[in-house]
């Protein structure tokens, strides 16, 4: 019976909203207590599960954003969907005290781990920041020396996540790398115009193939693929590179 | 281009497969009865826009698996995966 004790089956747990924040216009962060939560490490998700009252389910997946914490609460960043079935719920309906349900954690792959020291690229397209926040959030927290490298490609400056936060963190030198990439409208006097990932921002924005990073690159499938062909374009290694992809839509089913 | 983007990958059949699965099932390893590839499950093409889950191999698209929940029953097809690697010992040591 090696293993079984540790080894907990997921199943529907209860989480009560304990806090929201607005992080743009349509996107919020949702605070979840979760009786009995095991612990997550950073990059995983779960999934949550709404249920009308004539019994109509549905269940979506969304990145945990906060760094693994003993306070047994986890946070999630929700994009609003203009024809979601739960993204508008959760953005726009749910109040502080409601309850959720919840599976997870879940995914052992698309993780990084605070042991792992060679230098990470994380690669994130619009949404797809939420399980690499983590990832810098948790670094952060275990004082990790790990170099660290965000590549962050968004619509206008408007829709990005965690402002106040990257933004600190990007004036400390250091502690991550921050590289931002508009496609459709840039702040002013930017000096790239609005366009999508390409070669020469992969070379300028990311770290030499030389070094051996570790990449993770989360996003919508078609980012997701673009910016993995221009990774191994590069000269990175395809094993080293790791993605996660969400729905045409950003919310994934 | 849309039209061919239309899927996610093995993180998003993750929840749903450890119904089946108590281990994780992104990091596994597995190989495709077609072409032979040996790729971590996370990886996979997963297609979700249908009555449960098909996952195809990223590298020639023929179908690994596929996973079915009706009325409470759970089906599941894994005739296109040779194998499934799972590092357990590396798994029972991370939960711990």
């Amino acid at each position: 019976m090696e293993g079984t004790a540790v080894l907990e089956r997921l199943t529907w747990r209860v989480a009560k909203v304990v806090a929201v924040h607005d992080e743009t216009a349509t996107a919020r962060t949702l605070a979840l207590a979760v009786r009995d939560w095991p612990g997550q490490v950073a990059g995983q998700h779960v999934d949550v599960r709404l249920t009308a009252p004539d019994g109509y389910s549905a269940v979506r997946s969304y990145s945990i954003a906060s760094a693994p914490n003993s306070d047994g609460y986890i946070e999630i960043t929700v994009e609003r969907l203009p024809n979601g079935e739960v993204s508008p719920y959760l953005t726009q309906e749910v109040m502080i005290g409601d309850e959720l349900e919840l599976r997870g954690p879940i995914g052992g792959w698309f993780v990084w781990r605070n042991d792992q020291m060679e230098p990470i690229q994380l690669v994130a397209g619009g949404s797809g920041i939420v399980p690499l926040m983590a990832m810098i959030r948790s670094h952060r927290s275990a004082g990790s020396s790990a170099p660290f490298r965000l590549l962050y490609s968004v619509r206008e400056p408007e829709t990005v996540f965690y402002r106040d936060e990257l933004r600190a963190l990007s004036n400390q030198g250091d502690a991550a790398v921050i590289t931002f990439a508009y496609t459709r409208v840039t702040p002013k006097d930017w000096p790239r115009a609005p366009s999508r990932i390409d070669a020469e921002l992969i070379t300028s924005g990311t770290w030499r193939p030389a070094l051996r990073p570790t990449s993770y690159v989360c996003g919508p499938t078609s980012f997701v693929e673009n910016a993995t062909d221009l990774l191994i374009a590069a000269g990175h290694d395809r094993e080293r590179i790791r993605t996660e992809r969400f729905g045409a839509t950003g919310e994934r089913k | 281009m849309s039209a061919t983007m239309n899927y996610l990958d093995g993180n998003a059949a993750a929840g749903e497969l450890s119904r089946i699965f108590a281990m994780d099932i992104t990091s596994a390893e597995g190989q495709c009865a077609n072409c032979g590839a040996k790729r971590r499950f996370a990886e996979a093409h997963v297609y979700s826009n249908c009555p449960g889950l098909v996952a195809r191999c990223a590298l020639c698209g023929h179908v690994l698996l596929r996973f079915a929940n009706v009325r409470g029953r759970v089906f599941l097809d894994l005739r296109g995966t040779t194998y499934l690697r799972v590092d357990a010992a590396k798994q029972e040591e991370a939960s711990n």
